[in-house]
């Protein structure tokens, strides 16, 4: 009689998703296109099915995204009859902002966190969902579903609301927004056990292919396009390999493996045991540094 | 253990099948700073092997650096997240945490367990199925044991493990680990509980969480995670009557028109008669749409989509029943409320309240009684502070579905917003309705000045303020107003500003135009308590006849005369507006004090002296005798 694990989160999550629908005057779905996106854009749909989206889907565009997220986007977006906004931070496009020239943390800076508030900004968002999940890293596991920012996107850590049961406090004073995180409950390997299940549409590159890659400070990066610069000792190799989580390619190290389906993948991930964030640069520094990102308004 | 199943590796499809189909809990663990929590809850993920390699290389290293177990690996750093608590060295927060077993996936709500973090106790306890207490076997039950169990009783969990931890530290001994389960089945029998374990542990050694303890073999109970994978959760939600509460009105078009939201009790099929709360309207179910399209039956817990035969108008806010099995419907309820905000709790202040899907304005009309959360007695008091627990009615301005948190968690919950800063300040549960007899709002049929001022929760009342020129009575008068109008009351102010430019143009200041003035005055007054207004006067009005007039035009007790004592001398010194100094040059006639007289009140209800008090002291003084 009662539900699974699966069911029970997926019914929540969908509660989360129709709350903000309702109370929000102007919500958006962010959508990085990777795994934990797919997830949170086919749980929305389920909960306005047979309508359409009653809100729109944001992708903020650093212009360093793997090729394939890009054609995979579009493909969404045409397919659901999405009102898709893309952002591109236009003042570091003009400078020619990268990760090669202007180092990880810089690019993220303007292309990602500053672009994602010129974005909310620009559209006077007032609550924006995102596919974070707890399990992914100990400050998450403190924030709550419904995450307040300041009129600068500022979190503060030490204020947030309790939340109690399933009922929301989604009020916000003016130039106020909320960040809503519907996966919050779900790990990693509930992710894929319902992509599996419910057959959801990911970027391929999460399955192993032989593909183009130059190995850097121990990751393995992809050549997605010719603007990698390469030293003239360094080899481009084509190996059998995928990744856990997708961003920027400069900044996003593959895998090798062998795994070419979901069931594979999962196989994979629950015998080898590295998780997930180790292949984002961003991560790799002391302890605290992802709490301290999130104050400054990175997501 | 969990993921390390031979079947991973040989048939992938098959695991995730069982995988899939697996139970779920949430539980909570509470206990003082020293108990041993985060390291229980560490050495729960450590030990079903949910550590990846690097985070246990991660956390080796930061043992050695900031840990306390010495060379060991310190289970706490696992856990404790924010880099503020890093440095405390203390959980400031609740969190969640994430393991699965073979049997279960567990959602662990880790809680603090320190006086002034109650409410993220109760957050955490409000979704949580189970709660772990951690108990230090050297110390046994103690003020906060009490604590944490009156305040998940009070959020409706009906499981308990007590964790006599640190075992190691009184040699395992049998008699201590019996007298403090004695001990606190003995405090434990008014809670209602329905069933408590206690297990002997020792989280830093591993003793009885996953594997039989050596030196406990005098125990013959379950091992923590064993009983944590296998013990019984009621599903008491499945069996009870029908309740959708209508979060979403889903129309895409014309030929779709459906109610969606998350079935918070008992099951609904296809053909099923219902009735949508509180309107009472009436249909029956034509089809219901669940995750995976079209269904003939949903239950407890599944986000759905209904569609009925009727157009009945039915929206947000409402709740879907079945016809022979309605929930209450009322605008006034008792409830136990925790108090959860800095900002202390305000009688009759207008607040938001959010239950289920709904948000009504609605008023704490009376604190029965607060509940002391270490000893469980009832106290009497006017307010609730942060952390505190009492009995309440809310009165509401509309009518609301609702059933008894002890039978429908969803329905019967509801927090309390703050309308200004959008805080969430209290979170409550509904006890019972309160009857209709006793409910104002509905029975008034003539709307009078009693029915008028209930609906604005106060009492009308004129605030008379005399005294004389540059006393301080319209500074005082201006606080005293700002302070009600604060506590949510409705308030209007007269002072020689708003009507001797108006109303009384046409009056000077001889002693004649001086009474009509007050006459006049006195009317206006009476007509706004009439409304149901609490009216504040500021005028001189130095005759005792005249005050004496409009005190009888009031009710009895709607009077309050309040004289602002300044002596002559000092008013002269500040004289603001220069009038003294005009009056004493001649240039202005009949002042009062001057060469006009000030009776001074023989019978005012309130006395404010402005030598030994500020503006400030004296209108708090006021509105504390006013509220007393």
């Amino acid at each position: 009689m009662s539900l699974s694990h699966l069911e029970r989160l997926e019914a929540e999550s969908i509660h989360i998703i129709r709350e903000v629908a309702s109370t929000s005057s102007n919500p958006v779905m962010l959508y990085s296109i990777g795994k934990d996106s797919a997830v949170m854009l086919h749980l929305a749909l389920k909960a306005f099915a047979p309508g359409t989206l009653p809100f729109p889907v944001l992708h903020v565009d650093t212009t360093w995204k793997f090729k394939e997220m890009i054609e995979f986007r579009n493909q969404m977006a045409k397919h659901h009859d999405l009102n898709l906004l893309v952002h591109i931070n236009q003042d570091g496009l003009k400078e020619g902002v990268g990760p090669f020239t202007h180092g990880s943390a810089n690019h993220t800076e303007i292309m990602k966190t500053i672009a994602l508030k010129q974005a909310l900004n620009k559209h006077r968002f007032d609550a924006a969902f995102g596919g974070a999940r707890r399990d992914e890293e100990k400050s998450r596991a403190k924030e709550r579903i419904f995450s307040f920012r300041s009129e600068t996107h500022r979190w503060d850590p030490k204020n947030q609301r309790p939340e109690l049961w399933n009922i929301y406090n989604t009020r916000i004073n003016k130039d106020e927004s909320v960040r809503v995180f519907p996966l919050s409950n779900w790990t990693e390997l509930d992710i894929w056990q319902y992509i599996h299940l419910e057959n959801i549409p990911i970027v391929p590159l999460y399955l192993a292919a032989k593909r183009p890659v130059v190995e850097r400070d121990g990751q393995l990066i992809m050549v997605d396009d010719e603007r990698i610069p390469l030293d003239e000792n360094e080899e481009i190799m084509h190996k059998m390999i995928r990744f856990r989580t997708l961003g920027c390619y400069p900044l996003t190290g593959a895998v090798e493996s062998e795994a070419t389906t979901i069931e594979e993948i999962i196989q994979e991930m629950l015998l080898t045991r590295t998780s997930e964030r180790q292949g984002r640069v961003i991560d790799q520094d002391t302890g605290a540094s992802m709490e301290q990102k999130k104050q400054e308004g990175y997501f | 253990m969990s993921h390390q199943s031979d079947l991973i590796e040989k048939d992938i499809s098959a695991y995730l099948k069982s995988h899939a189909e697996k139970g779920f809990i949430r539980f909570i663990t509470c206990g003082s700073v020293d108990d041993g929590k985060s390291t229980l809850i560490g050495r729960l993920l450590y030990d079903s092997k949910m550590i990846f390699e690097d985070q246990l290389s991660a956390l080796e290293k930061d043992s050695k650096k900031v840990g306390t177990q010495g060379q060991n690996i310190d289970f706490a750093l696992l856990v404790d997240g924010l880099a503020a608590e890093r440095e405390q060295g203390i959980t400031i927060d609740v969190a969640y945490r994430y393991f699965s077993t073979d049997k279960r996936k567990f959602i662990v709500a880790d809680t603090p367990g320190h006086e002034q973090y109650t409410r993220n106790m109760a957050t955490g306890a409000s979704t949580a199925d189970l709660a772990i207490l951690m108990i230090d076997a050297r110390k046994g039950i103690l003020t906060q044991t009490k604590r944490h169990s009156f305040i998940i009783s009070l959020l409706g969990i009906k499981h308990v493990v007590l964790a006599i931890n640190k075992m190691d530290l009184i040699e395992f001994d049998q008699n201590i680990f019996e007298e403090i389960d004695k001990n606190y089945r003995n405090f434990a029998n008014k809670l209602g509980f329905h069933n408590i374990v206690s297990i002997p542990v020792s989280a830093l050694g591993g003793d009885n969480i996953i594997e039989k303890s050596e030196k406990t073999d005098w125990y013959n109970g379950p091992m923590l995670m064993e009983h944590l994978e296998t013990v019984q959760i009621e599903e008491q939600n499945v069996s009870a009557p029908f309740r959708l509460p209508v979060q979403w009105v889903n129309r895409p078009n014309l030929d779709f028109r459906g109610f969606s939201g998350t079935v918070s009790a008992g099951n609904i099929a296809v053909g099923d008669e219902i009735v949508a709360l509180p309107n009472a309207k009436t249909s029956t179910v034509k089809g219901i749409l669940g995750t995976s399209g079209e269904k003939n039956h949903a239950t407890f817990g599944e986000a759905i989509t209904i569609c009925l035969e009727d157009e009945i108008d039915i929206s947000r806010g409402d709740v879907i029943a079945k016809i022979n099995e309605r929930p209450e419907t009322t605008d006034q309820f008792q409830a136990h409320v925790i108090w959860m905000h800095e900002e202390h709790l305000l009688p009759g202040r207008p607040y938001l309240i959010k239950t289920n899907n709904q948000t009504t304005e609605g008023v704490v009309t009376e604190l029965k009684h607060k509940i002391n959360v270490n000893s469980l007695e009832h106290e009497s008091g006017k307010t609730l502070e942060l952390n505190e627990v009492g009995l309440i009615n809310i009165s509401l301005n509309q009518s609301i579905a609702y059933d008894p948190y002890t039978e429908n968690k969803s329905m019967g919950s509801f927090i309390i917003i703050d309308k200004f800063t959008n805080s969430t300040v209290a979170c409550g549960m509904i006890k019972f309705g309160l009857r209709r007899a006793s409910n104002v709002h509905w029975q008034a049929v003539d709307v009078d000045k009693k029915s008028r001022s209930e609906q604005k929760h106060q009492k009308a009342k004129i605030l008379w303020f005399t005294g004389l020129s540059g006393s301080g009575k319209s500074t005082i008068a201006n606080l005293v107003e700002k302070k009600l109008h604060a506590t949510g009351r409705h308030t209007y102010l007269l002072d020689g500003d708003n009507v001797r430019h108006g109303l009384n143009k046409d009056l000077g200041f001889t002693d004649v135009d001086r009474v009509e003035n007050i006459r006049r005055i006195g009317e206006v007054s009476k007509l706004m308590v009439d409304a149901g207004l609490i009216v504040l006067t500021a005028f001189i009005s130095p005759f005792r006849a005249e005050r004496q007039m409009v005190r009888q035009m009031m009710d009895k007790d709607e009077f309050i005369e309040i004289f602002v004592d300044t002596p002559l001398e000092i008013c002269e010194e500040r004289d603001i507006k220069g009038l003294y100094k005009k009056a004493r040059s001649g240039n202005l006639k009949n002042f009062t004090g001057i060469d006009s007289p000030y009776e001074i009140p023989k019978t005012a209800e309130i006395h404010v002296n402005t030598l030994d008090n500020t503006a400030e002291e004296a209108a708090e003084y006021i509105v504390q005798k006013l509220v007393s």
